[in-house]
């Protein structure tokens, strides 16, 4: 690196942490100034004292990072099932034209159903069990994880899965060996994706469908008149969000550099 | 035993409504451990051939048998060099020539052992562990030839295989697949475009024409290259000698005709 993008990086990054204290520092005088109550509009500080207290004092029947390892528990769950379906049907789709032509139809109609309208099913049929919200996550990350899968296995070069057959491979080594790695960063992207949907879905999954999790914590603190939790709850699920993205991207990254691309 | 044999071979496309004919009863035998090599114009229908034998392809109308057995789908009696390699870039050098050893099921020790022969035959001893966009094109080839031999195929088809290598390195991988093939004799099919080096290579030259693609001549070089020796002395003496010469010459004076014919009535919409 040269010394002038040296300078360019810190001006960037100076710049983002400008912004940043900017938008603190208006809200920070918004609520301080007296013009709106604290029951609309809490300052940060009121903010980070409930997020600390909650550490330690259970709100909702637990603390904050009781809540959050229950919400990422059932979103490690959905998460789990929908790659774990998502990703062969769209390999295979993405290579054998016929299970293309008979699964795309019902696909496409699917994808543009929001995730959150599941929810009145996932109540239906699980009640407030644990498969409710599971359900919702799947819905959300399921999508992202079948399509990449499909255009990553459509990219795949059509002599590298013909050489694997003349060689003597069976659908499901051309499938593990073949359309999966050479699919890999375009699948990786997917589960990104996937990843933060099913994430976001999750916490509207709980506002309806459970009693723990951040989402659940948000709604208690809505009813509790307790803006100062509910926007402490917001920034741990943007947190949680942040960091799955942040630990996909360098396996990306990783699996990118390693294959020379 | 493992004869190809083509019969009465027709492949029809349907194109912009019309019916456009590729192939148009080509038959051929090739016996158990023959190198032929089928030269022609693009677009005369040679590569489709090759693709039949390997199964990846379906006459429309007659048989391809592989020792007796009519082809239905590849397998690994019958292995393919791609022109563009088709190496797995995921893969290191011995794991890309140990993949069909791992679809025969043998263990790990077998075919690593088997894995490193080939890459010792084949001069790529020391790239074990590299992966193929760390090697030139020239090696890249030699690892998927390697990959090819090592599953031990009845039949060896190749796909102008050296049509994306440098004249040098072509010359000098012409050379180690006639001393490949001393070592481990096999049937192989082999379609290029270049008469020099189906000449060189070949104990039968297969001539096609285009539009409908068929067989045109089939001229054996076998009395020329025993009479002069081509096998024991390098390329470019031999590319020297009288009788490769003529042989040279007339095939390109046959190809030469071919592209200079127009083509046949029904075809005329044909753009490649």
């Amino acid at each position: 690196m040269t010394a002038g993008q040296q300078i360019e990086r810190w001006r960037l990054a100076l710049l983002s942490l400008a912004g940043t204290a900017v938008f603190f520092g208006s809200w920070q005088a918004v609520a301080g100034s007296g013009l709106v109550s604290k029951f609309v509009l809490p300052s940060p500080a009121e903010v980070i004292v409930a997020g600390v207290s909650m550490m330690s004092e259970p709100f909702a029947g637990d603390t904050i990072q009781g809540h959050v390892l229950a919400s990422l528990g059932r979103w490690a769950a959905g998460f789990a099932i929908a790659a774990g379906i998502g990703i062969p049907t769209g390999l295979a789709m993405g290579h054998w034209r016929v299970l293309d032509a008979i699964l795309s139809p019902i696909f496409e109609g699917y994808r543009y159903i929001a995730p959150l309208a599941w929810v009145p099913f996932a109540a239906l049929w699980f009640g407030t069990g644990i498969g409710g919200p599971i359900m919702v996550i799947f819905t959300g990350a399921f999508a992202p994880c079948l399509l990449n899968a499909y255009r990553g296995a459509h990219q795949v070069e059509r002599h590298l899965t013909e050489a694997a057959r003349t060689l003597g491979a069976g659908g499901v080594r051309v499938m593990l060996e073949v359309l999966l790695p050479g699919a890999l960063p375009s699948v990786i992207s997917g589960l990104r994706v996937g990843a933060g949907l099913g994430w976001q879905s999750l916490i509207g999954a709980e506002l309806i469908v459970v009693s723990s999790g951040i989402g659940y914590v948000l709604v208690q603190g809505q009813s509790n008149l307790a803006p100062e939790i509910v926007i402490a709850a917001m920034l741990a699920v943007g947190l949680v969000g942040l960091l799955i993205d942040v630990v996909l991207r360098s396996v990306e990254s990783r699996i990118r550099r390693r294959w020379g691309q | 035993m493992s004869d190809i044999e083509f019969v009465s071979i027709s492949k029809t496309f349907p194109r912009g409504g019309a019916v456009f004919t590729a192939l148009d009863g080509v038959s051929l035998k090739i016996p158990d451990k023959e190198f032929v090599a089928i030269v022609g114009p693009s677009g005369c229908g040679k590569t489709t051939l090759m693709r039949m034998v390997a199964g990846l392809e379906a006459p429309s109308s007659g048989v391809v048998r592989v020792g007796g057995r009519a082809v239905n789908g590849p397998g690994a009696d019958r292995a393919v060099v791609f022109q563009q390699f088709a190496l797995f870039p995921w893969k290191t050098v011995r794991e890309n020539i140990a993949f069909g050893l791992k679809c025969k099921g043998m263990s790990r020790a077998e075919r690593d052992e088997l894995a490193l022969h080939f890459i010792d035959l084949m001069g790529l001893s020391g790239t074990e562990e590299n992966y193929p966009h760390q090697l030139s094109g020239g090696m890249q080839q030699r690892v998927a030839i390697a990959r090819s031999y090592a599953i031990e195929p009845e039949v060896l088809l190749m796909d102008e295989p050296f049509g994306s290598l440098d004249a040098q390195t072509r010359i000098l991988m012409q050379e180690e697949l006639i001393r490949i093939s001393r070592v481990n004799p096999r049937t192989v099919l082999f379609i290029t475009h270049a008469v020099e080096e189906a000449v060189y290579l070949a104990d039968r030259v297969v001539v096609l024409a285009r539009s409908p693609g068929r067989i045109v001549e089939i001229a054996d070089t076998r009395p020329t290259r025993q009479a002069e020796g081509w096998d024991k002395v390098a390329s470019e003496e031999v590319m020297e000698m009288p009788g490769f010469g003529h042989l040279r010459a007339h095939i390109w004076r046959l190809l030469r005709q071919q592209m200079q014919l127009p083509a046949r009535e029904k075809n005329k919409d044909r753009k490649t």
